[in-house]
């Protein structure tokens, strides 16, 4: 049809007027995937290396209940509003709940997904997939700086009157809907009402994202790259981004709930004869508690596979590229992450069992639990028998993926007695439930971070990070992180809850809880393991600066890799490849008897098959 | 660079991006407005019999908006089919009529409908106290007829407690009503007195009722009617003691959860008709100068753009019998 | 300008030469009227249902939420071109009105089945 011509035609025209791009369009409002890319990575390692803090200075409480911190104590004692729950620089219960809620809110939302799901997927999935861009640039860029605009919030809520949120980061209504509210708090800028903006915001940008990604990997895929020929890393994107775009809105919704009961004094999440304080709180009534729980958890679960997803996607990448021999099972991962994705959806109310929800509702999500862990085992089975009989290389990425493995299974293992309900009923809300999120997320996802992070360095920057500072990171962090959480497995197992503020006592004459009387001891364990896990950063984070300019030259392929990102230069220039990109077999060729390297790029065409052709050409415009 | 298919389809997928990509979000504003409705089915089961109020929307008005939008969707098709035919003036007068429903709806919205409620005065009794107050519940004859008790006595604030946020509406409206008194045409009591408008002790409401309250064993009162009845000229004095929950309101979200749900849900889906009718003015004016350009890709947009706004519709479609009907 | 001076062209080309989708979306116009007087008449007919009694408020709501259903999917299917729709968009859509539905009955499942002493909501 003409128009399509015509649509070449001003297409071809637009190109030639390439201009040079400012300073701000290209490092500050970039719609270069790349860019946005490194901007989330760099925004959510910050967010994570502050959310670590966070909980430092909860651990030396912890360790050290009624003293003030070391050099730390003081200044917070000195800074505005901050200072209010820091009496002398000793953290108040108030101040723990603060640090607390703000820790887990930032770990998730400000930390890990940014950089697992945001960070990874935008630098390396269009790549990946032989794409120019993601579909929607200019969304890409509006996604990253409506995070943005959440992450001021965020941070903003420490300064307002009264601190940040403290709720926990789940945020449990009626306690969260009565926090903050008062003649001594602001009616808009309090900690609870900020969380819930920020989370909107959060919510949103995500969603944009999400959107984006769905988009970019249906529609950008290269010519041949089909869909079963997708490096492992992309699927578990693809799925990520399904659940963000389906569970997130469910969130947003109780969000907006809470934001309601908060600002206009609606009784959503507020029970009939509310009494706080031996007051009647000013509330219509009418409201449960349980809804808000329902809709949080129907995001927080699927948000749990968020955080994993993109780090198995990773320590797959990593994996087959350092086994040099294909991932094993690579068509059963897929279906495994396409039946976990879609059972996320239908077990959220295993995180409810203490609500008294009824038998009827804990049974069929305790059976539909249970189910969930048979594809998570297909993932980490694949992934550990992709080593055997593999002459590996153990590079800085290969150790954190292989330290990976046994971590996320102590993770996931442990998880299984949490779904059944009676057990739960025991563990629940213990330091047994922290040990076990945090097995899967920090020696997990963090690890598989790490991984990705010294895996596509040399791509993104052109040069390698140092061999041997990576080295001392990896086996530091593996020491001290396991220092950190195992004892949380015995503490939890003997009764610890979580949210008590001195862990259960200063010391052995002094308990404010005697349950607590035989575990005591790993209080300080595990905070000096927490400190030092801190210091085993400081390799990285210099690692990190110094090989930006001063590491290894590297080229196009450094890790001998197969996937499509290595046929680009390093770092890829605007658009992406400077040659025209087709794809010829599967993401893992690797150790092909009879080829002359140990690797084959998905982009060195077959001698004698011909490629699956796949559309470039403007076909006409299919009819409505 | 050039992203690809941003204008003509993918062969394989059939689908330009932004198709896709419209769709997507869609889709998880299916799942936004399905936690909505959650809540909504949640707190609405929850609730015991007789305080999940009906009748209380204004169901002409409701139905004349319903109208309304689903005229605008079936312009808006026009509009995009005006486009793929290239008639740019039919589309400027389709996409023309579309906006003005959309204003239409928001003005009808805004300005007559939110107003109405924010006016409207209503007190949960206790149910210790609901025997109290049998002349205007007609508990007893709801029984007998095993329907939901009456729960709540409504109408026209007349006089509230000293101090109170509403004294001075009050005071405003007891103006009004003894005007109306004084010009004849009031109803009095059983006992032939006039009706009290205001009382001496400063904690008691006084309540220029709705027709369920001042007749609630009229039969006719028993579902709610398509034509809103207009106020009596009966009142009621309810003491605060007998009132559920420390602070009574105006029908506002706090008032409430159906009020709550009704302003949450129709003001999210108000915000999105109006997220609508903004891009719809920038694509029929400073936007058509793609047209020009490139018109299959402004097309596309118009048909983006379209899809949007008919799941706008197809939110109201629920919306309108679960909140105004049912 | 070249561009627009082609552009003209394009869209004489377009009307012209391509008549029988031209015709295609004329009869079109008629379709989208006919649903769009569907679709108020339904409306006129959700109201008028709303004041029979079919026996119980649960039997009203069904059937009132049937009518609208319909409506929401003649809306989607000639108005949102969901009848001719790509298989792509069909298969997220399939999931997504799973997940919807499932959040609706998994959250109401809820009542049916409460555990005496821990409701919290009652008046």
């Amino acid at each position: 049809m003409a128009s399509h011509a015509h649509d070449d035609a001003h297409d071809a025209h637009h190109d030639d007027h390439h201009h040079e791009l400012s300073f701000w369009e290209k490092y500050i409002f970039s719609t270069d995937h790349k860019t946005i890319g490194i901007q989330y990575a760099i925004t959510g390692l910050l967010f994570l290396l502050f959310g670590f803090c966070l909980m430092m200075v909860m651990r030396w409480q912890l360790a050290h209940p009624g003293t003030a911190m070391p050099v730390i104590g003081p200044i917070l004692g000195s800074l505005p509003v901050i200072k209010d729950h820091f009496p002398g620089g000793v953290m108040s219960p108030d101040g723990y709940n603060e640090f607390g809620a703000m820790h887990g809110t930032i770990m998730v939302f400000f930390g890990i997904v940014p950089i697992a799901f945001a960070a990874f997927g935008n630098f390396v999935v269009p790549l990946q997939i032989g794409a120019p861009d993601m579909t929607f640039p200019r969304i890409n860029m509006a996604s990253y700086w409506t995070f943005f605009i959440s992450c001021v919030i965020m941070l903003a809520s420490f300064l307002v009157p009264g601190g940040a949120a403290k709720s926990g980061w789940t945020s449990y209504p009626p306690l969260a809907g009565i926090a903050d509210l008062g003649p001594a708090y602001h009616w808009f800028f309090n900690g609870q009402s900020l969380w819930l903006t920020g989370m909107i915001f959060n919510i949103t940008a995500s969603l944009l994202g999400a959107v984006n990604f769905i988009a970019t990997i249906i529609q950008l895929r290269a010519p041949g790259m089909t869909w079963m020929r997708l490096p492992f890393f992309v699927w578990a994107q693809f799925i990520t981004a399904f659940l963000l775009l389906l569970a997130f809105p469910p969130l947003e919704a109780a969000g907006i709930f809470q934001f309601m009961d908060r600002v206009f004094g609606t009784s959503f999440f507020m029970p009939t004869g509310l009494v706080v304080q031996q007051q009647l709180t000013d509330w219509s009534g009418g409201g449960s508690p349980l809804l808000w729980q329902h809709l949080f958890w129907f995001l927080a679960h699927p948000e749990v596979y968020v955080l994993i997803l993109p780090g198995i996607g990773i320590i797959a990448e990593v994996v087959a590229n350092n086994t040099r021999k294909p991932i094993y099972g690579y068509k059963a991962m897929v279906g495994a992450i396409f039946v976990l994705g879609f059972l996320s959806f239908i077990v959220w109310a295993h995180h409810m069992y203490m609500t008294g929800m009824g038998a009827k509702v804990a049974t069929f999500f305790q059976i539909t639990t249970v189910v969930i862990s048979i594809p998570s085992v297909i993932l980490i089975t694949a992934l550990l028998l992709s080593l055997w009989g593999a002459s590996i290389r153990f590079t800085v990425p290969m150790l954190f993926a292989t330290a990976f493995m046994p971590m996320f299974g102590i993770g996931g293992l442990t998880g299984i007695p949490l779904a059944f309900n009676t057990v739960d009923l025991y563990l629940h809300d213990t330091y047994y439930i922290i040990a076990h999120f945090h097995y899967i997320v920090a020696p997990g996802t963090i690890f598989a971070i790490f991984a990705g992070v010294y895996h596509w360095f040399p791509k993104a920057t052109g040069r390698m990070m140092n061999e041997f500072l990576g080295r001392v990171h990896f086996w530091l962090s593996l020491i001290f992180i396991n220092g950190l959480f195992f004892p949380m497995f015995l503490q939890g197992m003997a009764g610890v809850h979580r949210r008590w503020a001195d862990g259960g006592g200063a010391d052995l004459d002094h308990l404010t809880y005697e349950l607590a009387r035989p575990v005591l001891h790993w209080n300080p364990f595990m905070s000096y393991a927490a400190f030092l896990l801190g210091a085993a950063q400081i390799p990285f984070i210099f690692n990190f600066f110094w090989s930006i300019w001063n590491g290894r030259k590297v080229g196009r392929n450094p890790w001998e890799a197969t996937t499509l990102e290595w046929d680009a230069p390093s770092p890829p220039p605007h658009g992406n490849f400077d040659k025209e990109i087709a794809v010829y077999r599967g993401p893992y060729e690797y150790s092909v008897p009879g080829a002359e390297t140990d690797f084959t790029p998905q982009s060195e065409p077959t001698g004698s098959k011909t490629p699956v052709v796949a559309p470039v050409v403007h076909a006409p415009l299919s009819a409505h | 660079m050039q992203i690809p298919h941003e204008v003509t389809a993918r062969p394989d997928t059939g689908l330009y991006n932004a198709k896709l990509g419209i769709w997507l979000f869609l889709a998880s504003e299916v799942m936004l407005f399905g936690g909505l409705f959650s809540g909504y089915i949640f707190l609405r089961l929850g609730a015991e019999p007789g305080y999940w109020p009906h009748g209380l929307l204004n169901v002409p008005v409701g139905t004349f908006n319903t109208a309304v939008l689903i005229l605008s969707s079936v312009t808006v098709v026009l509009a995009w089919a005006s486009l793929k035919m290239r008639q740019f003036s039919r589309y400027k007068l389709y996409m023309g009529i579309t906006i003005l429903c959309g204003i239409l709806f928001l003005v009808v919205k805004l300005a007559y409908e939110y107003p109405q409620k924010f006016t409207h005065f209503g007190v949960f009794i206790k149910k210790d106290a609901l025997g109290k107050y049998e002349q205007y519940l007609g508990n007893q004859h709801l029984a007998a007829l095993k329907l939901d008790p009456r729960v709540e006595i409504s109408g026209h604030l007349l006089d509230a407690p000293k101090g109170s946020h509403y004294e001075k509406v009050a005071q405003e409206n007891a103006e009004h009503f003894r005007h109306l008194l004084h010009e004849g045409g009031a109803e009095h009591g059983e006992h032939g007195e006039a009706p009290i408008v205001t009382t001496d002790d400063p904690n008691d409401y006084v309540i220029q009722l709705d027709p369920a309250n001042a007749n609630p064993t009229d039969p006719a009162n028993e579902r709610p009617s398509f034509w809103a009845k207009p106020q009596t000229m009966k009142t009621a004095v309810v003491q605060a003691a007998d009132i559920d929950g420390p602070h009574p309101s105006m029908y506002i979200p706090r008032h409430s959860p159906y009020f709550a749900v009704y302003f949450t849900i129709t003001g999210l889906h108000g915000l999105h008709v109006l997220g609508g009718v903004l891009i719809f003015i920038y694509f029929w004016g400073p936007g058509t100068e793609l047209y020009r350009r490139n018109p299959e890709h402004f097309t596309n947009r118009i048909e983006v753009v379209g899809l949007f706004w008919h799941f706008v519709d197809l939110v109201w479609i629920f919306v309108f019998p679960l909140f105004y009907l049912l | 300008m070249s561009d627009s001076k082609e552009h003209s062209h394009d869209t004489h080309a377009a009307v012209t030469t391509d008549a029988a989708s031209h015709d295609a979306h004329n009869m079109h116009f008629g379709l989208y009227w006919g649903i769009g007087g569907v679709l108020i008449a339904l409306t006129g007919v959700t109201v008028w249902l709303s004041y029979f009694d079919f026996g119980s408020r649960e039997r009203n709501i069904v059937i009132a939420m049937l009518v609208a259903t319909f409506k929401v999917s003649l809306v989607g299917a000639i108005f949102m071109h969901l009848k001719g729709e790509k298989p792509t968009i069909w298969r997220f859509l399939y999931f997504t009105a799973f997940f919807v539905t499932g959040l609706f009955l998994l959250t109401a499942l809820h009542w049916v089945d409460p555990i005496f002493g821990t409701q919290h909501n009652l008046h």
